[in-house]
């Protein structure tokens, strides 16, 4: 068994938890003062998810910042910056549009989150 | 060429705070809006702030900086609102004299009905921390270093250190991470970081970036390029321990320092500033000390959720407006908020007891079962961190019934 130290981020307490690990899987916890900080760590531990962002190279000069339409694995987040670090786009762009579907076979997608004229 | 003429309503600024004073007014049947802004976009800083995390208040939805200032700027256009780009503000007199500058229409002089300031803040730059070194290039604010990396597309650097775990200077330490550049080690004055705990979390834990407690720069290293930084541990007074010292190599300085309230404009039109926030005292309806003019978000207080600026800018196109319909009620009996026990500032400072009011306020102190106390009513929080701000909001009849002043003090046990 593994123990994991873990800073719960769902309340200003944040809670300094000691999570025990097991196969990938929270077995157990200390130092957690409440229900939706057990399910916090839980998910930080088997399956942590974060929101992606970065931005892409505009041909002609400049960046447009995008970011991915919903939350990805933690430790796929440099590998997607890789990903969109080859990726160059040209005007015209409008906000929301799609500039690599499916991110990693992720199942998301990553948008500007500008417009470019 | 020069412009002169009467405008009903001159907003300073064209960033969250602006931009919703401005929309508001125009809801409120204004039709003469004029927002001012010094730079070649509006949105102010958000259009920099390429992460997520902004709206959820708001919107109910997490939005990036982008995303969310765009939604104000389409309908500001929409709405037919004049914004001037690339024209500063030169002064403002008590006489809502606006006096401007652009490249376009040279010099611009306005005579405003109402004015709302809505400058926003600006970084505490390298200057006021009095470090010693040369002056070699590789020295950024936090600021700076986003918009080179986030607006132009330049890495600011290789390998850098952060000095100050305030939130802009978090989220650098992660853009960087995320961009391949060495964070060597984020350094902080003080025994818990400056930012939230959710920045610490997701912008340095998951990259391994070291966070340096109780520790400052010392020294700065470098002729033509920064070389390293020598950090040294704090006493108590945050002044550094002799034989602590370590030098750490690095090509780049990131400055994270701190956000001052931009108050030149308000000053020199004469009016009251707050010590404490830095910015001017404002009433709950964001009225300043001086008649038609009225201040909203980041020149106020420095605000950590962009949500709270955009509420402050409504609440301020809102008085504006009823300002010049004649609708807003005079400050009949002013209470001064009196910040006590463990509260740094308080926001509105002066309350005229004809509405309802939202307090925003900031503690010294992290404290866990904390009871915020505002004129004698009290209110529960878990936990309270000088990183967050606190909001709390007391209805008209429970105002009706405070005394000429009102204390604001938040007791609670320590936290770790």
């Amino acid at each position: 068994m593994e123990v994991k130290e873990l800073t719960c981020v769902i309340c200003p307490l944040g809670c300094r938890a000691k999570v025990y690990v097991e196969g990938g899987r929270a077995v157990g916890w200390e130092h957690l003062e409440c229900k939706a900080g057990e399910e916090y760590v839980k998910r930080e531990v088997e399956r942590p998810l974060r929101d992606f962002f970065t931005v892409v190279r505009v041909k002609g000069g400049g960046v447009l910042p995008v970011r991915s339409t919903g939350p990805i694995p933690k430790e796929r987040l440099k590998e997607a910056v890789k990903e969109l670090a080859a990726v160059e786009v040209e005007g015209p762009v409008r906000m929301g549009e799609v500039v690599v579907k499916n991110l990693l076979g992720l199942g998301v997608d990553v948008v500007a989150t500008w417009e470019l004229e | 060429m020069r412009v002169e003429g009467e405008v009903e309503l001159v907003v300073v600024g064209g960033g969250a705070a602006g931009l919703a004073a401005a929309l508001k007014a125009r809801e409120e049947g204004i039709e003469e809006i004029w927002v001012l802004d010094r730079n070649e976009r509006p949105g102010g800083i958000l259009p920099q702030c390429i992460h997520t995390g902004f709206g959820l208040h708001y919107f109910g939805e997490n939005l990036t900086g982008p995303e969310y200032i765009h939604r104000f700027i389409r309908r500001a256009r929409e709405e037919g609102i004049t914004i001037k780009l690339e024209t500063m503000v030169l002064r403002l007199t008590k006489e809502r004299e606006v006096v401007a500058v652009n490249p376009s229409e040279g010099l611009l002089k306005l005579k405003a009905g109402a004015v709302i300031l809505a400058m926003g803040c600006r970084e505490r730059p390298r200057g006021s921390l009095l470090i010693p070194g040369g002056r070699p290039a590789g020295i950024f604010t936090a600021g700076t270093a986003q918009r080179l990396l986030d607006l132009e597309g330049y890495l600011p650097g290789r390998e850098v250190v952060i000095l100050g775990s305030g939130d802009v200077g978090l989220i650098m330490a992660r853009r960087f991470a995320m961009e391949g550049v060495e964070v060597k080690a984020v350094v902080e004055l003080m025994p818990y970081p400056g930012g939230l705990g959710r920045n610490v979390v997701q912008c340095l834990e998951d990259f391994g970036i070291p966070l340096l407690l109780r520790r400052t720069v010392t020294h700065i290293h470098g002729r033509e390029r920064v070389e390293a930084v020598t950090v040294a541990e704090v006493d108590g007074e945050g002044n550094p321990i002799p034989g602590t010292e370590r030098k750490i190599p690095c090509d780049t300085l990131v400055l994270s320092v701190g956000l001052i309230p931009e108050n030149e404009l308000s000053e020199g039109a004469g009016i009251e500033l707050d010590e404490r926030t830095g910015g001017p005292f404002v009433d709950e309806f964001m009225r300043t000390s001086l008649e038609g003019f009225f201040a909203c978000g980041n020149v106020v207080t420095v605000f950590d959720l962009v949500d709270h600026v955009t509420l402050t800018g409504e609440r301020a196109g809102k008085s504006a407006s009823q300002y010049l319909k004649g609708e807003l009620p005079p400050p009949r009996r002013v209470r001064e908020v009196r910040p006590g026990e463990n509260v740094r500032l308080v926001v509105p400072q002066r309350v005229s007891g004809e509405g309802p009011v939202t307090f925003y306020l900031r503690v010294s102190r992290p404290l866990r079962e904390a009871r915020v106390e505002v004129g004698g009513k009290s209110f529960f929080r878990k936990a309270v961190r000088p990183p967050e701000m606190l909001t709390v909001e007391l209805g008209k009849e429970e105002v009706g019934g405070l005394g000429g002043e009102i204390p604001v003090r938040v007791l609670g046990k320590p936290l770790g």
